[in-house]
């Protein structure tokens, strides 16, 4: 469905089956299918850890926590049941990598489940997909059944005398639940209400069992670490930053799609040479790198950074979740903020006062603003906001629609100057986003 | 039965995988609002008995979830992304044009039952924008005359 694009500079690992046929077991088995797990079981759950860490992954959800240390932190010595939970809630915008791993490659998920299962000594994995991607559940629910037929999961896979089980699971809209606690408690039939961390899920997660949550690209990657090397993996990328991911690029680019490219890519080939640059002649104004939850990059920054965490890491900002969103020098930043401050306040779960109140008023500031309505002290005011949700909530959510905001109002302060005094819209004379009513003075 | 003996069954079998009897009902209440249409109170009641929840649980699960529904809705829904990469890309026009076409606003239905609206946020195409999801269908790469074409044939669908 997701139509498939390709550029020569990609390096196809996670992405190398796509195209194939490979949702069908016996094409995947033909393309080295299972073999990673076969691996694995031969291997001790200290050398799968330790062949992960070398590797250098990265979890591909948005964090970049290490994936190997990740799972290092579950405990060995205890008799509570271990899960592994499956993050294919995918739906922070600007991403949509993830989708096309499950239509073309699920198998390499519930390879991944597996091999992650035992390197912790967890004997069942739940893989978890947002209620939107129907198709992407029953491609999963079947590819699950037919490696049951086969013998790779249930009792004693591969006659290896271990028993591992996957399970498919859904959710059903909600972008909150993305978030690893959240995820959990939508898992046991509830709203999808962080948890308080600590205790975390490698210790205390599903049903108060040790849980080790990864994205689906993260386990994705897996198999082919096993069946490569680590090591092999890690030298894609620059040091500390291994191997490739999925970049999902969007919005004014010419060649919009999914790519696999090197971690430490630079974004300026990435924009101009694999997207084939901005259309209708128009100069790039600024980049989202990562999902809309990233500090926005201006067109200066954008053309010399590297597309990999530590780059982003010792900026104090974020690669995040591989969605990388170009915007052309007609685009009103304004307008921008109003949006993405729109979506994080229909989905703030409202229990930190901070989010729940700080996202509605910037929701509505920035209405105002966007309507000709805005006041100089705004300007300040919706800076002064979004600091102030900053590190007080319970979930990452909260800075999520802070980040972006306060990145907008430094870089682009004359965009909202340019609102001020009832002045329409410069770039939308007939702006649109007009369903709020313009009331009271926050 | 609210729901057909298929379904019921379907569920009894997937609760067997999981330790508690509740952890199902997201899925449970989306597979039930697809056969139904929507989760009437007798929807709601079975489910409450099933988990063995009180229907005000049940409820307050339904509240959070914004693909779940407790009135009906047309038959098909149509949800427009006006998310970033959509808004980048032309989705409020999308959005716009459906309006005009099917006479109908955000989570409006259609005299005749045949469509619903709704403004959605980010539906994971965000490089095959813009889109649009019709039930659980994607239409990618959209324009106003492509979404005209996807709506007549829904429409000759639905007669
Ligand atoms: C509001 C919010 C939404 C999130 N949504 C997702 C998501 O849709 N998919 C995902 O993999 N991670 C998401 N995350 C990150 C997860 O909490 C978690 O870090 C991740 O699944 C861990 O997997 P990884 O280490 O393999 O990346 C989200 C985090 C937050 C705060
Ligand atoms: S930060 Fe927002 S989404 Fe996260 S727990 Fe608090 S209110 Fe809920
Ligand atoms: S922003 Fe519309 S699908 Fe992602």
């Amino acid at each position: 469905m997701a139509d498939l694009t390709t550029h020569p500079d990609e390096i196809k690992v996670v992405s190398k089956r796509f195209g194939q046929g490979a949702a069908e077991i016996d094409t995947y088995l033909k393309l080295d299918g299972y073999k990673a797990v076969q691996k694995a079981l031969t291997m001790s759950p200290d050398d799968i850890i330790n062949e992960v860490k070398a590797s250098n992954l990265r979890g591909r959800g948005g964090a970049g926590f290490p994936t190997g240390m990740k799972w290092s932190f579950v405990p060995k010595d205890t008799n509570k049941a271990k899960y592994i939970l499956v993050n294919g809630d995918e739906s922070e915008p600007g991403t949509c990598k993830d989708r096309p791993i499950l239509e073309h490659d699920p198998h390499a998920v519930i390879e991944g489940v597996i091999i992650a299962g035992l390197a912790v000594g967890a004997k069942v994995g739940f893989v978890y997909i947002r209620g939107e991607y129907r198709y992407l559940v029953d491609i999963m629910r079947k590819a699950i059944a037919d490696a049951y037929a086969k013998g790779y999961l249930g009792k004693n896979i591969f006659g290896s005398g271990k028993d591992f089980d996957v399970r498919w699971h859904t959710g059903a809209g909600a972008y909150e639940v993305g978030e690893e606690s959240a995820l959990m408690e939508s898992l046991e039939g509830k709203r999808g209400i962080p948890r308080i961390r600590p205790p975390f899920p490698a210790v205390v997660g599903l049903w108060g069992g040790p849980t080790v949550i990864n994205n689906v690209e993260t386990l994705a990657s897996v198999p082919h670490i096993i069946l490569m090397g680590g090591q092999k993996f890690a030298d894609y990328g620059p040091p500390k930053n291994g191997g490739t991911r999925l970049f999902c690029l969007s919005g004014h680019v010419n060649k919009p799609g999914v790519y696999e490219l090197p971690l430490g890519y630079p974004l300026k080939k990435m924009i101009y040479d694999v997207g084939g640059g901005i259309p209708n002649g128009r100069k790039l104004k600024a980049v989202v790198p990562g999902g809309s939850s990233t500090f926005v990059l201006t067109a200066e920054e954008a053309e010399q950074m590297n597309m990999d965490f530590d780059s982003f890491g010792k900026r104090g900002e974020f690669l995040g979740s591989g969605g990388v969103v170009i915007l052309d020098d007609q685009t009103c930043m304004v307008k921008f903020a109003l949006r993405v401050m729109k979506f994080y306040q229909h989905e703030s779960c409202g229990w930190c006062i901070p989010c729940r109140e700080g996202t509605d008023w910037l929701k509505k500031t920035l209405t105002r603003f966007h309507n000709g309505g805005g006041l100089r002290k705004d300007i300040d005011n919706i800076k002064y906001l979004a600091q102030n949700m900053l590190g007080r909530t319970f979930c990452p959510l909260g800075d999520a629609a802070a980040i972006p905001t306060m990145s907008i109002v430094d870089k682009w302060r004359n965009e909202f100057e340019m609102h001020l005094e009832g002045r329409p819209c410069p770039f939308d004379p007939a702006a649109k986003i007009t369903e709020l009513p313009v009331v009271g003075a926050h | 039965m609210v729901i057909s003996d298929k379904l019921d069954k379907f569920f009894d079998e997937k609760m067997k995988e999981y330790p508690t009897r509740r952890s199902f009902l997201v899925p449970m209440l989306l597979y039930s609002q697809d056969e139904v249409g929507y989760l009437s109170d007798e929807v709601i009641a079975y489910l409450a008995k099933k988990t063995e929840l009180t229907e005000l649980e049940v409820r307050n699960v339904i509240s959070y979830y914004s693909l779940l529904h407790t009135k009906p809705m047309g038959k098909y829904h149509v949800q427009v992304c006006t998310n970033i990469s959509c808004m980048l890309r032309g989705g409020e026009e999308i959005l716009d044009h459906c309006k005009s076409k099917l006479g109908i606003g955000h989570k409006q239905t259609t005299a005749d039952g045949t469509f619903s609206l709704e403004e959605v946020e980010c539906i994971g195409a965000c490089s095959w924008a813009p889109a649009v999801q019709i039930n659980y269908d994607f239409h990618e790469n959209l324009t106003n005359e492509k979404m005209d074409k996807v709506l007549d044939q829904y429409r000759s669908k639905a007669k």
